[in-house]
């Protein structure tokens, strides 16, 4: 009898353990998340102090000038950096476990250069306005991952062909990116820049808001999909043997990341490297308990974080999308040294 | 340079041996289509030329003609380019695909690119480079660091170098280098205005400095290229068979590495970008050829210039009197072809 109990007591407290370290750096990590995106707003030309931010941004007092700046300056964009974080974090780390590879992120995997493709098409081609852009730029991220999913797909999808196929849509998208902007005036080849590196300073307001409502209705449906997530890790004839619907639950978390990430890229255009790190970082934190909001909250911190310096650290501004870019550089290719000595880069 | 594994791809259908005058036969009759191709380079554009007038050009060039001034100053080298660069990125794919023994090594995937272009974008910030003829030098030195980083970055671990890892350490390195390249671009307009003719891969507006600058690397690297066959073939059987055979395996991996980043960085700097056509042509090289090197990488070397001047051709009539570059046309023919490969993946193995 207490050969069998043992045994069962260590694993319900090895896991309560996970739980209770998972629940503390969630937190912990959504404290550090509302502390920069309140810092975001307090700092610029027009120093506001924290309460001053915060009772302007939730509406609590009235005062015109404090809320010209907090509400009409500097909100968008915090929120912009906070959702646009949020959304770029679990869409990686749902792509990473899907196809079992940390270094699937859909930034490589070609849906942000479709998304650059058509944004800057129409910037070029259709002289857009800016909510035809991100519509455009919507409608790309779309278009491109189901052209891979349809392309990867012989009896399934398997992550290797998945990532293969990706980058080499992603180079097609992006030798006619190369025509177009060489096409274009000196003028629109600038702007149409922006859409190559993107950038949490251009957001519109109409799209914010989809954003925010997507995230709103697909935060809670991730949370609840993370459970046949981590069934799916355990790989196809393991799932489909514990009795999960293995390509239906693949397919609704594959459709769940691409709309994410087409929408942040519709708001911010392409933000490197975010997608990427956010989803290994907060494993890292929280242990194999941390979940899906766990690296939405890390994807926000890089957000916020290179949003705050290349706003105020850096002698010129540059967009957020080249500090990500070059904060994620030397992790990347530290994670693609480890990943490949324990031998699953491949 | 760990242990490298054979790539996971597959034998479905093992390339067949041809007899040695049916290949020699090939090869002549490629000598002829390289020929016509490079007729129609010099006669077909926006505007076409008759055999007189290029006769004339050659043999009593009246400079006052116009027809003969284009022959002479654009079509001329421009061709030449063309079949240079061409067989320089055909076989420096050969060679990759064969020191890697990996079926999609190829200089775009592998960050080459992305190395060149962020170089020339640093010599024209930093060192206010103007023009092509500048250009080369930067070419060269980001597309050898980039070659060395990106095959460094995969080779680590026990598998070395598998496709995949490739495929990611060379998105994952272009990923970086884009990062920085924007970041000087955006600040300024200069740089962007000459990177983006540059960065879409072109043989149109390459003139005679061009070439004789980037000539002498390109042939010396065609020539060591050529030789490297017999090494390649060693390296198919496998590293440890390499090893019993007497090779200096070390020794020649290393050649052959410097070999290809002069090569593609030679011909980055020339054209620009090219993508694909080093990764496609080795592959119906060594569909036609069979398993031996000596013949893919002869083959290689005529075939990528007949495609990448075909091209040519094609985006300069397609939508006459503009011109589509040939780094579009091939990016846009290459990518279904890429693709076809990896669906189905009944290459050799490698």
């Amino acid at each position: 009898m207490t050969a069998l109990t043992e045994p069962r007591t260590a694993v319900r407290s090895g896991r309560q353990l996970r739980r209770r370290r998972a629940t503390v750096v969630t937190s912990s990590l959504a404290g550090v998340t509302f502390a920069l995106f309140v810092l975001t707003m307090m700092v610029g030309s027009y120093y506001v102090s924290a309460i001053d931010v915060v009772q302007s941004a939730f509406r609590l007092t009235d005062d015109p000038a404090i809320d010209f700046v907090v509400r009409d300056l500097r909100l968008p964009t915090a929120a912009a950096a906070l959702s646009v974080g949020i959304a770029l974090g679990v869409a990686g780390t749902v792509f990473q476990k899907l196809l079992g590879n940390p270094l699937a992120s859909p930034d490589f995997v070609g849906v942000s250069s479709g998304a650059s493709l058509f944004a800057v098409s129409s910037i070029v081609l259709f002289n857009a306005s800016s909510t035809v852009i991100s519509g455009s730029a919507l409608l790309g991220a779309l278009l491109t991952a189901l052209i891979i999913y349809l392309l990867a797909w012989r009896d399934g999808i398997s992550g290797y062909r998945f990532i293969l196929i990706g980058i080499g849509v992603s180079q097609f998208m992006l030798s006619i990116v190369g025509y177009i902007i060489a096409r274009a005036d000196l003028y629109e080849a600038r702007e149409a820049m922006t859409w190559l590196v993107g950038t949490v300073g251009q957001a519109g307001s109409g799209e914010l808001r989809t954003l925010l409502v997507a995230l709103v209705v697909l935060l809670p449906v991730a949370m609840v999909l993370e459970r046949p997530l981590r069934t799916l890790e355990l790989g196809d004839d393991t799932a489909k043997a514990l009795g999960s619907r293995v390509e239906l639950n693949r397919l609704a978390l594959i459709a769940l990341s691409i709309v994410l990430i087409g929408f942040a890229t519709a708001v911010a255009g392409p933000i490197m490297f975010v997608a990427l790190i956010a989803g290994p970082i907060a494993q890292r934190l929280a242990g194999p308990g941390g979940g899906v909001l766990a690296a939405g909250l890390v994807g926000a911190i890089i957000v916020l974080g290179a949003d705050l310096v290349s706003g105020h650290l850096l002698p010129t501004a540059l967009p957020t999308g080249v500090i990500t870019g070059i904060i994620g550089a030397p992790y990347l290719i530290w994670l693609l040294a480890t990943v490949n000595r324990e031998g699953r880069g491949g | 340079m760990t242990l490298i594994q054979p790539s996971p791809v597959a034998v479905e259908t093992a390339p067949q041996h041809r007899s040695r005058a049916v290949l020699a036969t090939g090869f002549v009759l490629l000598l002829g289509l390289l020929a016509a191709v490079c007729f129609f380079s010099i006669t077909l554009g926006s505007r076409g030329v008759g055999i007189p007038t290029i006769w004339k050009a050659f043999t009593d060039y009246d400079p006052s003609s116009a027809s003969q001034t284009v022959i002479r100053e654009l079509r001329v080298p421009r061709t030449l380019i063309g079949i240079f660069a061409g067989a320089a990125l055909g076989i420096s794919g050969a060679i990759l695909q064969g020191v890697t023994r990996n079926p999609l090594a190829d200089p775009g995937i592998m960050g080459i690119n992305a190395g060149a272009a962020a170089f020339i974008v640093f010599g024209i910030m930093v060192l206010g480079a103007q023009d092509v003829s500048t250009y080369v030098w930067f070419a060269f030195a980001g597309a050898g660091v980039a070659t060395v980083t990106v095959y460094g970055i995969a080779s680590f671990g026990r598998e070395g170098a598998t496709p995949v890892k490739l495929a990611l350490a060379g998105a994952a390195v272009t990923a970086i280098l884009t990062s920085i390249t924007s970041a000087i671009v955006m600040t300024n307009v200069e740089a962007l205005n000459q990177l983006r003719f540059w960065q879409v891969g072109s043989l149109a507006g390459r003139y005679f400095p061009v070439f004789w600058q980037t000539v002498p690397f390109l042939a010396i690297g065609l020539v060591v290229a050529l030789g490297t066959g017999r090494a390649l073939n060693g390296l198919a059987l496998g590293e440890d068979l390499a090893l019993a055979l007497g090779q200096r395996v070390r020794l020649t991996r290393v050649v052959m590495f410097v070999t290809v980043a002069v090569l593609c960085g030679a011909a980055t700097a020339a054209c620009g970008p090219i993508v694909f056509v080093g990764l496609i042509v080795p592959h119906i090289a060594r569909m036609i050829c069979g398993p031996d090197y000596r013949w893919i990488l002869s083959y290689s070397l005529l075939l990528t210039p007949i495609l990448l001047l075909a091209a040519d051709i094609v985006g300069r009539l397609a939508v006459a009197p503009g011109e589509l570059q040939v780094g579009v046309v091939l990016g846009v023919l290459g990518a279904p072809a890429f693709i076809l490969l990896v669906r189905y993946r009944n290459l050799a193995e490698l």
